[in-house]
């Protein structure tokens, strides 16, 4: 029994911490489509985020000021795709890819000539993301060794649950939201209303990048020490997969998240215990992501305007 | 003269193809940007990606390195015809390969002029059901064909690795691969000719391979019935579900063709350049630079085959960069400015029109003088 509640502790644990990028990276990805514009490229700009971050927090000391650069370097990106994409009426997804090749790439070129390598130096533990909650737990207990397992978590982790309440509130109680989901589904009936479309979408946009970069950041400033190619490896995509899945809003996201989070963490718990392959053990999340769409979710509304170039009547 | 000129911008703001040229110079000059930033000459590793490709030796790696993006990028353009966008070629790609990998290990005896045929057409099957499964996802349930085609690649990623670890077909070495394909599976040229021509030691029938299919898809999409349909529901589905074409229908042939041919160039990897499948630690990115190449040629067969052949003595030229001291990624930089340049291409015709707008308003002007 305790050895299962263990178990169960580092499960629980592993899926917040799986969860947290996607989560990051799939608030952004609402932004972007819910104001009608697809955005394909969150998984370079993850990228961009994952390397700026764990450069600065190494060149500065301070975990906090890396984050929030990895966070800028998504937005740079974000902004590029909405240059493209909101101002100059180019094809979402073409720019989207466009920005898949050209953030890693740079930031690898960059990496090449900082640290005479692909990767970047590891982060010592201070110039990490730091934990919250350790040593608050009683671990002499089964019950406070769960709860330390499970809540000793990094403070991007509690982080993300705020902002996704915080994305929330501003989707669907304030002025911002309604005028931004009004601009996904019906761009000209918007301007006639006297809403900047345009200016809207490229905020949007931008956001998206932001948090996108911060998601990336987690992923080599929490769960890695450092940047390297293969860090951001589809994260990008599963957490667009995640936003479908929700229905283009942000508590369904999470849950999307917490899915693939969840499978993340059964993976290795049980991977570690040998007993199960780790290929076909590796396939659940996706699996069940099918599984789930077929049984429970079903259709989900696409924004209506999603996917097309908006151009301002002269 | 103005005449002559106002012709030339007029083709010049209809014309596709200089718009893509455009931007191939553009990623160049934004790629040579990159180079200054870092202090390395431009000169030096442009030299070296042309030196690399310019010989009979480099020309040879630039096909086999081609072969497999033309295919795919084939694939991509086919889908894109029907207003469907195939990310999930690679997966395709993935399922193809390791079916024709497994055959020919399963089966190595067979005489070689049956054993690549039958690996062609399974890679093609297992690609076709592939697309399909996703392509019925939406029909059925109304699922998100982007999503089910993300979940797809990754399943298909970690079922070639399973299959890789299965004692039969693992190697019988330390490597982490499968074993050899069968000699009766390859399609390399025998060893005395490419030694004697002082090709690439992975020169291969593939790219005869890869015309067939581009001529084969060419006809496809404008010449017979079945391309009509595809293409008219890719332009309207409404239209084209009011003018009695079966949208859903559509929607499964075009995924299930634009699936064999990713499974198809999986298998030409394969038998050409491969001969045996790694497990992999990340993904490959076949199927995406089947997109990137579908969108350099435009979508049309044998722009792909162009666009392909560009991507392949990139990537060729690229791998040789580092010999001049220059990151291999200024090619994923070039490629990116490229694709970027191409999906703002609305730019060059606005600039291009507005040019034309101001000459005609000049040419007016002169008449009434």
């Amino acid at each position: 029994m305790t050895d299962f509640i263990n178990s169960l502790g580092i499960i629980l644990y592993a899926t917040l911490v799986y969860m947290t990028p996607l989560l990051y990276a799939a608030l952004g990805s609402c932004f972007s489509e819910v104001s009608g514009v697809v955005n394909i490229g969150i998984e370079g700009m993850m990228t961009a985020g994952a390397f700026t971050g764990t450069v600065v927090a190494y060149f500065t000391g301070n975990p906090w000021v890396g984050f929030i650069c990895g966070g800028l370097a998504g937005a740079l990106f974000g902004a590029l795709h909405a240059l493209a994409t909101v101002k100059l009426g180019a094809d979402q997804t073409i720019a989207g890819t466009a920005i898949n090749m050209l953030g890693p790439g740079i930031v690898i070129m960059i990496a090449r000539v900082l640290f005479n390598s692909t990767d970047t130096i590891p982060l010592t533990a201070s110039q990490k993301i730091p934990k919250l909650f350790t040593g608050v737990f009683d671990t002499t207990t089964t019950f406070g060794r769960f709860m330390d397992n499970v809540f000793a978590n990094y403070a991007t982790v509690y982080l993300v649950l705020i902002l996704t309440a915080v994305v929330w509130f501003v989707f669907y109680k304030t002025r911002f939201g309604l005028r931004m989901r009004a601009c996904g589904e019906h761009p000209r009936a918007c301007e006639t209303l006297g809403i900047n479309v345009i200016g809207m979408r490229f905020t949007c946009v931008t956001i998206s990048g932001f948090l996108a970069g911060l998601g990336g950041a987690c992923v080599t400033m929490a769960i890695s020490t450092q940047f390297r190619p293969i860090s951001i490896v589809g994260q990008g995509f599963i957490a667009i997969a995640a936003v479908i899945f929700g229905k283009f809003r942000p508590h369904g996201a999470m849950l999307g998240c917490i899915l693939f989070g969840f499978c993340s963490g059964l993976k290795v718990v049980l991977g570690g215990s040998g007993s199960v392959d780790m290929q076909l053990l590796s396939m659940i999340p996706y699996v069940v992501t099918v599984i789930v769409l077929i049984l429970f979710v079903g259709k989900s509304h696409v924004p209506s305007a999603s996917g097309k170039p908006y151009l301002k009547t002269k | 003269m103005k005449q002559h000129r106002i012709d030339f911008i007029n083709k010049m703001s209809d014309n596709t193809f200089l718009h893509i040229l455009l931007s191939i110079i553009l990623g160049f000059v934004v790629g040579a940007g990159f180079l200054a930033i870092m202090g390395l000459s431009v000169g030096d590793a442009y030299g070296r990606l042309l030196n690399s490709v310019t010989n009979l030796k480099g020309f040879s790696y630039v096909i086999v390195y081609s072969v497999p993006y033309i295919v795919t990028g084939l694939s991509v353009a086919f889908s894109f015809k029907t207003g469907v966008f195939n990310i999930g070629a690679e997966g395709q790609f993935v399922v193809g390969s390791m079916s024709a990998c497994v055959l020919s290990i399963l089966m190595p005896d067979l005489p070689k002029p049956l054993l690549i045929p039958l690996c062609f057409i399974v890679a093609a099957l297992a690609g076709a059901i592939w697309g399909s499964i996703v392509a019925f996802l939406k029909i059925k349930w109304g699922i998100n064909e982007v999503l089910s085609m993300i979940m797809f690649n990754w399943i298909a990623f970690y079922l070639s690795n399973f299959i890789a670890g299965i004692p039969a077909i693992h190697s019988e070495g330390s490597a982490e691969a499968t074993k050899n394909i069968s000699a009766n599976a390859s399609m390399l040229f025998s060893k005395d000719f490419i030694k004697a021509n002082g090709l690439a030691p992975t020169a291969n029938w593939g790219i005869l391979i890869a015309i067939v299919l581009m001529v084969l898809i060419w006809f496809i999409i404008d010449k017979t019935t079945l391309g009509y349909e595809l293409k008219a529901v890719g332009v309207n589905r409404f239209s084209a579900e009011y003018g009695g074409i079966s949208v859903n229908r559509s929607i499964l042939t075009a995924l299930a063709i634009s699936g064999a041919l990713a499974g198809l160039a999986g298998s030409l990897q394969l038998m050409g350049m491969g001969n045996r499948i790694s497990v992999f630690s990340s993904q490959e990115g076949f199927g995406f630079a089947g997109i990137v190449v579908a969108l350099m040629g435009s979508s049309n067969p044998f722009g792909v085959f162009i666009a392909g052949l560009f991507y392949g003595a990139l990537t060729y030229g690229g791998s040789k960069l580092n010999l001049v001291g220059a990151p291999t990624q200024l090619i994923s930089v070039i490629v990116g400015t490229v694709v970027f340049f191409i999906a703002i291409s609305v730019i060059f015709r606005q600039i291009f029109s507005l040019r034309k707008k101001r000459s005609l308003k000049a040419g007016k002007e002169a008449q009434a003088k």
